[in-house]
């Protein structure tokens, strides 16, 4: 064997020698200042004009306690009502169909182009365009009876979620290679069946974050429901105020909620999106 | 002589104006290795594709197994079947794609398995007994629990065999299905195919691989432009083909 050509010279060794730290002294600096602004600004709430003793005296009230259950309650079974019909919709909207596609673009127009708050004010008033409602010859009720703040807030978020939601999970199943479907249908399976047990489940994976965002949206947009009497946490904070006029303390109570809220869902997204993530190369190794 | 397995007559397709078969007609006998080569372009995909239903002919017709494909003939004209029904046509057929296009979500056995349980809605001890054996014909035994991502290319795709042979197909269709793998891993892939050809199966082979054709092909197709330009024993098309433009893609190929 032939020995290896001989090396320049001129390059020194570095092997052996480490990569020094740097001192990032402007991380330093702008940290600093950013804790300053902050303790300035809780100086300035703790010596303005609120009442502390009233923010954690309600936080735990009753009134709150049920209007945050009220506010979980609606945004869970809402964003399910939201998460069902987006499915069916993008199902329709990705049909060969063009009566299903029209009807599907049309609900996503309607509910998509009109103010959330909007249409929570038209269900709950659908007793003045309908004073009864129900199927002829078999049932009927007075329409002020059935729709109650609850029904009328559960259609309204929901409704108007499956809008959005349709479009989220289009976006997912449009992310599914075609070759998936054509496998599919390769060993025998119906468009309905590979969209179940082939496409859908792909598609959770990439539809999870969106997902994720849309019910921590959900769980804000139920405050809106206290214009149409629905005792959620914003609505029974409110009615706190009105009879004491601790405005502030009660907003903070009902802000404090959404914050610890919102704080718990977002590890259990990760959860989710990790239980979806099977068969993917990150979690491969 | 006997009956062909799959009879192909005056199929023509076009999509929008590129016309990718005109007028094509072929039998396939049972126990047939045929191979169709030819450029891309030439239709050869289509055709395959159009046996397997995943595109649908413009004219002409295509029988399986005695039975036409796709479309029912009531009062002189030609009504097309539901999805359902092409469904269950379909079952006959196995098909190999040229990127595997295994379930990502689902292990090597899954894979096997969901069509037998949820489209034959077959006894689910059964397949899986069926799905170690096929695995283990593919020499894949022990990837029965690996998901698709953790399998190498040639791995992946005698996977999709055992796939598609799980549905006990009478036809197996394959779309360049080396294509798409590194050269070293050609090998396993062909060696899977060249049993599978062994055991009496009916095979249509679109490939590029001319060494395989010559060595299990009973007949090579060439097509170019849509349209059949050669056919008949392997040695006699690769070895002294009589057309101008057969000669010519083989020489540009070798």
């Amino acid at each position: 064997m032939k020995p290896a050509p001989a090396l320049a010279e001129g390059f020194p060794d570095l092997s052996g020698m480490r990569i020094a730290r740097e001192p990032h002294w402007f991380r330093w600096l702008s940290a600093a200042l950013i804790v300053l602004v902050l303790a300035e600004i809780a100086r300035a709430f703790a010596a303005g004009q609120i009442e502390w003793s009233y923010v954690s005296r309600f936080l735990t009230a009753k009134v709150i306690l049920e209007g945050i259950v009220n506010t979980m309650v609606m945004a869970v079974l809402a964003m399910a009502l939201g998460i069902f019909l987006g499915v069916v919709v993008a199902i329709m909207r990705l049909s060969p169909n063009p009566v299903l596609k029209t009807v599907a673009a049309g609900y996503t127009w309607l509910f998509r182009g009109t103010p959330l708050i909007l249409q929570l004010l038209l269900w709950f008033n659908l007793a003045l365009v309908f004073p009864t409602i129900g199927i002829p010859g078999l049932w009927s009720a007075r329409a002020v009876d059935v729709m109650t703040p609850f029904l009328a807030a559960l259609l309204g978020l929901g409704i108007n979620q499956g809008a959005y939601t349709s479009e989220v999970m289009r976006a997912g199943m449009l992310s599914v290679d075609v070759g998936q479907y054509e496998a599919a249908q390769a060993i025998g399976m119906g468009r309905l069946r590979a969209l179940r047990r082939i496409v859908l489940p792909q598609a959770m994976r990439v539809v999870i974050p969106p997902l994720g965002n849309e019910f921590i949206g959900m769980v804000k947009a139920t405050s809106l429901a206290s214009v149409i009497q629905y005792p959620e946490l914003l609505h029974n904070a409110e009615n706190i105020y009105y009879a004491n006029s601790r405005v502030i303390e009660l907003l903070i109570v009902a802000g404090l909620w959404y914050l610890l809220v919102v704080s718990i869902l977002t590890p259990l997204q990760m959860l989710l999106e990790r239980r979806f993530a099977r068969g993917t190369l990150r979690l491969a190794r | 002589m006997t009956k062909p397995l799959v009879a192909i007559r005056s199929v023509s397709k076009s999509f929008g104006e590129f016309q990718a078969l005109k007028n094509v007609s072929l039998d396939i006998r049972p126990g047939e290795v045929m191979c169709l080569i030819g450029a891309s372009g030439s239709g050869k995909t289509t055709l395959l594709r159009c046996i397997n239903q995943l595109a649908a002919i413009d004219s002409g017709g295509i029988w399986l197994d005695g039975e036409l494909l796709g479309v029912r003939e009531q009062g002189g004209r030609l009504h097309r079947l539901s999805e359902r029904e092409i469904g269950r046509q379909r079952l006959k057929t196995g098909m190999v794609f040229q990127r595997f296009n295994l379930f990502p979500h689902k292990t090597a056995l899954e894979n096997i398995t969901e069509g037998p349980l949820q489209v034959q809605g077959r006894k689910p001890d059964e397949v899986r007994a069926e799905a170690v054996e096929l695995l283990r014909r593919v020499g894949l035994s022990a990837k029965a629990d690996s998901y698709p991502a953790q399998l190498s290319g040639g791995q992946q795709q005698r996977v999709a065999i055992a796939r598609a042979l799980a549905m006990k197909p009478m036809l197996m269709l394959f779309d360049e299905p080396t294509s798409a793998l590194d050269p070293e891993l050609v090998g396993e892939v062909l060696a899977v195919m060249k049993e599978l050809a062994r055991s009496g199966m009916t095979m249509v082979v679109v490939t590029h691989e001319l060494g395989f054709a010559r060595e299990v092909a009973d007949r090579v197709v060439y097509m170019d432009q849509g349209a059949i330009v050669e056919q008949g024993r392997a040695s006699d098309v690769l070895g002294t083909p009589r057309e101008e433009r057969t000669k010519a893609f083989l020489s540009a190929v070798i």
